[in-house]
């Protein structure tokens, strides 16, 4: 008998006693096979005399921690007992913003402590965070360093903590049929139409599955700015991350029809374009946000107009180049983060687009379980973000102007 | 035994008991009284503890707990509305001078009621009240070897309502109270397994006493009496429906010691 590797949640069981004669041992393992449960024999000693004891020592596992609480009831009733594991370990943040020695650092797959012989989820998961337990509400949470507060009990070393691994989806043939290896040879227009299936089911969950959209100026310099408004419009789209510097094309595009002061029409340089992203920012600024210049109508297409118009959260953090900024854009890096991880909530397909440091920082902080995209020119940016370690992420080194018609095309359809 | 002074219904712990299904304690009395008198007939020393006040099911001794020679092992009630008899049980046997080991702590273990004696074995049944961890600790406290029963069947909550090791060789069982690994069991370790009919088993025909060659029980089918006659036994049958409302018949009214 094999150990059953891909149970998700499992526990040692001792049973002792006279287990072969009643029969015990056979209903204990008939019990877990009837609930769909596994089991892998560890350690088994079978009395030899007729008052000797037997024993034996197995792994149960189920695919969810509920599943496993109901069976786990069961065979205790049979005598089986669940062996103790340790609690997690904990230790105060010795001040502001500093872990405690030795932090259990976290990935960005779902995980699990041990709080008073109990299994509890932990909230939140993403990587590079240490995990802070609040004892008296038996909950815990991952926190980065900007959430560090003095005193805040975390967890250190590695007992208590159990990763559960991800399962693949039997639905997810695109994601399982990729490999995270960025190509320019994959059969894009095949890969893109399973994308658009991948949003369409996500948005027909019910609930319906968030998709998030981390798009660079790229987007508007090629023109795809119309097909990712269109995306926004028809409801494809729930949250959208940025950087100053694709809304300021955005509204330029709008303004002026140039994005860096090319025509986005004939692709001619035209008088004084290099201050038109300048001249729409000040108007923006001067307006006091780009929600206001949509609702007074100064501003009238675009990606920004169409989030505002459907009232679709966005996050513009900002950068050392950025000019301006825009008055929404968040400078704090630390509050740009917070505000990220607030919006993140419910995404379960995150697309990047043409940015690679958007790209990254919106990387780390996703659970490992969010399909992603990235869809980039340039290889190496895809790949970083791809190397994530998890096999939901996908790479198309590609023009995002073409990925973005495609996908609008698909759409349609 | 236990004479019903304070016998009632007050709550309902098993599917036998209903509030509205009144006790009749003249009747319930000349019950006990006849059963007492014929055991003592047969030749059976008989002990008595007065009932305490407020413990209406005390009067089922047999769920006090096991005695085994000088040595008292006391239960521990799965519902709150016995445990306080546990407290009066171990105080009388203290009283006549045995020694309490209290093997089955902090689990529920409710005495001769789950656990039951055949060739040098205990037999434990499980589930709805005794644990069976309680009984392996406590078979373990006396050197026994233990075979574990799970009941199937809440109307045959504790053991000894739906099996009765009748002698060495034979078992009475009601085998719609098992699930197949309980019958499997009792099959291969029982010499003579007897299967006793439903009707039968809710009249309470395993839940009976054995003196000599003859078996004490509640009234039961004429055919149950020819198959105790064909195994060289004669049933004395004396009336527990008084008892049987709250659940219990002769082996629960009496405590072996």
């Amino acid at each position: 008998m094999k150990a059953q590797k891909n149970s998700k949640f499992s526990e040692t069981l001792l049973l002792q006693g006279h287990i072969i004669d009643s029969l015990t041992f056979s209903k204990v393992l008939d019990r877990i096979m009837e609930r769909g449960g596994r089991f892998s024999i560890d350690e088994i000693h079978v009395g030899q005399r007729k008052n000797e004891r037997s024993r034996a020592l197995l792994q149960v596992g189920a695919g969810t921690q509920g599943r496993l609480d109901e069976l786990l009831k069961e065979l205790r009733n049979l005598g089986a007992e669940v062996l103790e594991k340790e609690d997690v370990r904990l230790a105060p943040a010795p001040k502001d913003g500093v872990f405690p020695e030795g932090f259990y650092a976290t990935t960005n797959l779902e995980t699990w402590v041990r709080l008073k012989g109990r299994w509890v989820r932990v909230r939140t998961e993403q990587m590079d965070a240490g995990i802070r337990v609040n004892r008296a509400r038996s909950s815990a949470e991952t926190v980065r360093f900007g959430g560090v507060k003095r005193g805040d009990l975390f967890v250190i070393g590695h007992h208590g903590v159990k990763v559960v691994p991800l399962e693949r989806p039997r639905d997810a043939a695109l994601f399982e049929f990729m490999t995270s290896d960025a190509s320019t040879e994959k059969p894009k227009t095949v890969f893109i139409r399973q994308i658009a299936d991948a949003i369409r089911q996500t948005r027909r969950q019910s609930p319906p599955g968030k998709v998030l959209v981390v798009a660079g100026p790229a987007v508007v310099h090629t023109g795809a700015h119309k097909d990712l408004a269109w995306l926004i419009e028809r409801g494809f789209v729930q949250v959208l991350f940025a950087g100053n510097a694709l809304a300021a094309h955005d509204l330029e595009a709008d303004l002026f029809g140039t994005s860096l002061g090319l025509s986005l029409t004939s692709g001619a340089v035209t008088h004084g374009g290099h201050e038109h992203h300048l001249r729409a920012i000040n108007l923006i600024r001067r307006v006091g946000s780009i929600r206001e210049a949509v609702k007074r109508r100064k501003v009238r297409g675009g990606i920004m107009a169409a989030c505002v118009r459907k009232k679709i959260p966005f996050v513009l953090a900002g950068s050392i180049r950025d000019d301006g900024p825009l008055p929404e854009v968040l400078t704090d890096v630390l509050e740009a983060q917070r505000a990220m991880r607030r919006e993140l909530e419910g995404v379960q397909v995150a697309i990047m687009l043409a940015t690679t440091l958007h790209s990254v920082a919106v990387g780390n902080l996703l659970p490992a379980r969010v399909r992603t995209i990235c869809v980039d020119m340039n290889p190496s940016s895809v790949t970083k973000l791809s190397d994530r370690g998890t096999w939901q992420s996908i790479g198309l080194v590609t023009d995002v102007g073409y990925f973005l018609r495609q996908l609008r095309e698909d759409l349609t359809r | 035994m236990c004479p019903p002074s304070h016998y009632a219904i007050r709550y309902e712990i098993n599917p036998w008991m209903k509030i509205t299904h009144t006790v009749n304690p003249a009747a319930a009395r000349r019950q006990w009284d006849a059963l007492s008198s014929l055991l003592r007939r047969l030749g059976v020393s008989v002990t008595l503890i007065p009932q305490r006040k407020g413990s209406p099911d005390m009067v089922f001794t047999a769920n006090a707990g096991i005695a085994r020679g000088r040595t008292f092992i006391p239960s521990h009630f799965r519902y709150r509305e016995r445990q306080a008899e546990s407290a009066a049980f171990t105080r009388f046997f203290k009283r006549k001078g045995y020694r309490v080991v209290d093997a089955a702590k902090g689990l529920y273990f409710e005495g001769e009621g789950d656990l039951l004696s055949y060739r040098d074995m205990l037999w434990g049944g499980f589930r709805y009240r005794s644990e069976l961890s309680a009984h392996e600790k406590v078979s373990a406290a006396l050197g026994k070897r233990l075979v574990s029963l799970e009941l199937a069947q809440p109307r045959f909550y504790h053991l000894d309502t739906c099996f009765f090791p009748l002698d060495e060789r034979t078992i009475l069982y009601y085998p719609g109270a098992f699930d197949a690994y309980g019958r499997r069991v009792i099959r291969r370790f029982a010499e003579n397994p007897v299967a006793v009919g439903k009707a039968d088993a809710h009249r309470f025909a395993c839940n009976a006493y054995r003196v000599g060659r003859k078996v004490v029980l509640n009234e039961v089918s004429r055919a149950l009496k020819r198959r105790l006659h064909a195994l060289g036994y004669q049933a004395a049958e004396t009336p527990t429906s008084e008892f049987v409302k709250a659940g219990g018949s002769v082996k629960c009214l009496l405590l072996k010691l």
